[in-house]
């Protein structure tokens, strides 16, 4: 660097720790050098909240939050205003690649254990990140005030109203009207554009910082920490550049794909934008199907599911709720010291995979209608979703034969006395009887094979330093 | 495990199939946006025919005119029909700008036919072509309703046949019939009573190229987006090539 140059950032480090700010967060963080695939959705959930923001601005400069006008203002960025559609379809897409990368991030916590000691808060800032983020997506589908956007905001607010006692004040309260209304759509704007987004930035930073303190985990769960020579770590390379050029391959690579969607197909076939949403919204008539969009399926697939008591719907939108709550508390329900799936037990795998298959299933059954066999699936995956955090549970030590048969007694019996209490006709009991076998067989996996065959509950042994 | 979900999804195939019943068979009809005549002759069946009634609020003719490739002096000349009479007597002057509106009110619509008449700017999209295709082709004489006429793909539509005079009119011959799996089907033939201007062939033609019309209406971008895509997905190959090469140089003293 010029004297010059080195004297202007004198100046200016003596005011604002600018250089120490790029060597902590950039050009001294170091990184494992073993980063895979999966690493590359943290940056991409960044590159997409940037997107969203930027694209966000522009379409608010011709979007109009009033119920008479919004539906036609969308249209009117779509032909009107130049490149509107552009940035129409950037924003559209962008919010379902949103949840696209966010999952695929998450299930990489998942699989190499990086919500654990001494990581818990960076999961739980990505947690909250992640509940901003379905409030931002569910309010901005109300705001092209289509028939989708309409009615799934007014299944989802009602479900406020399924709270005993002050539900109905409570879903009152949050409308501003006793329908979704103009009032509604004011308040979700002012909710979309400024409050959430706010909230969500100032998470982001949470998130990076907490990750910035503790460093990075990796595909091994190796503490590169540990294995220092000169205060750096050996298997550590700093940020930049090298994941900053990394990254950026990765970034081309999204947009290709992003491109693509966006270019030639930015309804998706509907998953992105919904045929409905094309109908402008019309509070006296109810749509066939309410289909939220497909990023909040799985969640809807289990508020369904369970039946309601006294007929309310609260115990399925405490479901609704555990099923994310559940997720807070992974780093203390799974107390395993083994973090990576590449050194867990056999059975442990087993679990992941049966997880995986259950959110996938909810997720296409809350796209279907709950009719009789397709609501007792959801209602059996259910079930296996919740029992995952159980048996993450279970699974967080060496049990003994004992214990694994007699968890699998608890199991079925709890899931037998809630069929009992589900109760129905003939042909629902006889539908649950065979459905039934769904948990049950995937319990009798997971904790009879553990009891018989010691080698499935029998960790690898993990490396001292990061392989390859 | 993988084995039983794939036993337990397909034996779930039928009640999926039923779940998604009612639905009626749909004709498909071939879009092809880079045909301007087909559009242009699109365009002129929409506007002698449907923007009476229906208006397409959300659009302009002199975009209309820009992207299919007329003038604007063309479309004022011979596309716009009604001035608006409301506040000058000789009429207030039609301008290309303008916006597809109609001097039918939502409430007189709804006098008129027994519902609001619905705005066709996005028609295409939340309908699809297939659907429209059919429906403007299955209409048949139902003495029972207030028009004359019924629609099989829409069953007590409020909308008369405004096409009747190119297509004619119809009757539907419903035969039932037993399937193969023991479910009775009924099945719709139509029969030509009185014969309009069209014949059957030149029909089909008409309502490709008003269909054609009504999907480049619900998306004018659709004439830009793919060929934008096409240079947007060849330049961040170009960028691929180059960020992959610099990320190889970089990375080269990682072991």
């Amino acid at each position: 660097m010029t004297s010059k140059a080195q004297a202007f950032m004198n100046w200016v480090d003596a005011r604002f720790p600018a250089t120490k700010m790029w060597e902590d967060h950039m050009a001294k963080y170091y990184a494992p050098k073993n980063f895979n695939f999966w690493y590359f959705f943290g940056s991409l959930a960044l590159l997409i909240l940037v997107l969203q923001i930027v694209t966000g601005i522009f379409l608010t400069m011709n979007y109009k939050p009033d119920a008479d006008l919004a539906f036609a203002s969308v249209e009117y960025i779509m032909r009107d205003v130049d490149f509107g559609w552009l940035i129409r379809y950037m924003h559209s897409t962008g919010a379902s690649a949103f949840f696209v990368v966010v999952y695929l991030h998450m299930y990489r916590g998942l699989m190499y254990g990086s919500f654990k000691q001494p990581r818990e808060l960076i999961w739980l800032f990505g947690m909250l990140i992640y509940l901003a983020l379905m409030a931002e997506a569910f309010m901005g589908y109300l705001l092209p005030w289509g028939q989708m956007s309409y009615w799934g905001a007014q299944v989802i607010v009602n479900l406020f109203a399924a709270v005993p006692w002050v539900g109905e004040e409570l879903s009152v309260w949050i409308r501003g009207d006793y329908v979704v209304s103009d009032a509604t759509l004011n308040r979700f704007f002012a909710f979309h554009v400024i409050a959430v987004p706010f909230i969500l930035a100032g998470l982001v930073v949470a998130h990076i910082i907490a990750l910035h303190e503790v460093g990075s985990n990796n595909p091994d769960g190796v503490e590169i920490k540990k294995n220092k020579k000169d205060g750096i770590p050996v298997d550590g390379i700093p940020f930049h550049p090298y994941y900053s050029v990394k990254d950026i391959v990765g970034v081309v690579v999204f947009l290709m794909f992003f491109s693509a969607v966006l270019f030639f197909a930015p309804e998706l076939g509907g998953w992105f934008l919904e045929k409905d949403n094309f109908i402008p919204a019309n509070p006296l008539k109810t749509p066939e199907h309410i289909v939220p969009l497909w990023y909040f399926t799985p969640f809807y697939a289990i508020l369904r599911a369970i039946p309601p008591i006294w007929e309310s719907q609260f115990p399925g939108v405490i479901a609704m709720g555990m099923a994310i709550v559940f997720l807070f508390f992974l780093p203390w329900l799974d107390r395993h010291p083994v973090k990576s799936m590449r050194y867990r037990e056999p059975i442990f795998k087993v679990n992941m995979f049966i997880f995986i298959v259950s959110f996938i299933v909810l997720g296409w059954l809350g796209t279907q209608p709950a009719t009789g066999v397709l609501s007792e699936l959801a209602y059996r995956f259910s079930e296996l979703y919740f029992a995952f955090f159980i048996f993450l549970w279970i699974f967080s030590e060496q049990r003994s034969a004992k214990y694994y048969v007699t968890s699998f007694i608890v199991l079925v019996g709890t899931v037998v006395v809630l069929d009992i209490l589900r109760g129905g006709d003939a042909d629902k009991v006889a539908m649950m009887f065979k459905s039934g076998l769904i948990p049950v067989i995937c319990f009798a996996v997971l904790l009879i094979i553990p009891a018989k065959f010691k080698a499935s509950t029998q960790a690898k042994p993990v490396p001292e330093r990061v392989t390859g | 495990m993988k084995n039983l979900i794939a036993t337990l999804l397909i034996s779930l195939a039928p009640s999926i199939v039923f779940a998604a019943g009612g639905n009626v068979h749909l004709d498909e009809v071939e879009i092809n946006l880079n045909n301007k005549a087909s559009l242009q002759r699109g365009a002129k069946l929409f506007v002698n025919y449907c923007l009476n009634c229906h208006a397409a609020s959300y659009m302009r003719y002199s975009r209309m005119a820009k992207d299919i490739g007329l003038t604007d002096e063309q479309v004022v000349e011979n596309m716009i029909f009604p001035a608006d009479f409301s506040k000058e007597k000789q009429g207030k002057p039609k301008k290309s700008g303008q916006l597809m509106t109609v001097a039918m009110s939502e409430d007189d619509g709804k006098q008129f036919f027994g519902t609001a008449v619905p705005d066709l700017s996005v028609v295409a999209r939340s309908r699809g072509a297939d659907w429209i295709y059919t429906y403007l082709k299955s209409f048949y004489i139902d003495e029972a309703r207030p028009f004359g006429v019924n629609n099989t793909t829409f069953p007590s539509v409020g909308m008369p046949h405004v096409l009747w005079e190119l297509e004619g009119l119809k009757k539907a011959v419903k035969t039932k019939t037993t399937d193969a799996d023991g479910h009775e089907v009924e099945t719709v033939v139509f029969e030509t009573v009185v014969p309009g201007s069209m014949s059957p062939v030149e029909y089909d033609n008409a309502m490709t190229d008003l269909v054609n019309y009504l999907v480049y209406m619900g998306e004018p971008a659709k004439l830009k987006r793919y060929t934008m895509g096409v240079y947007v997905l060849g330049f961040l190959f170009i960028l691929f090539v180059v960020s992959y090469a610099m990320k190889k140089e970089f990375w080269k003293d990682v072991h």
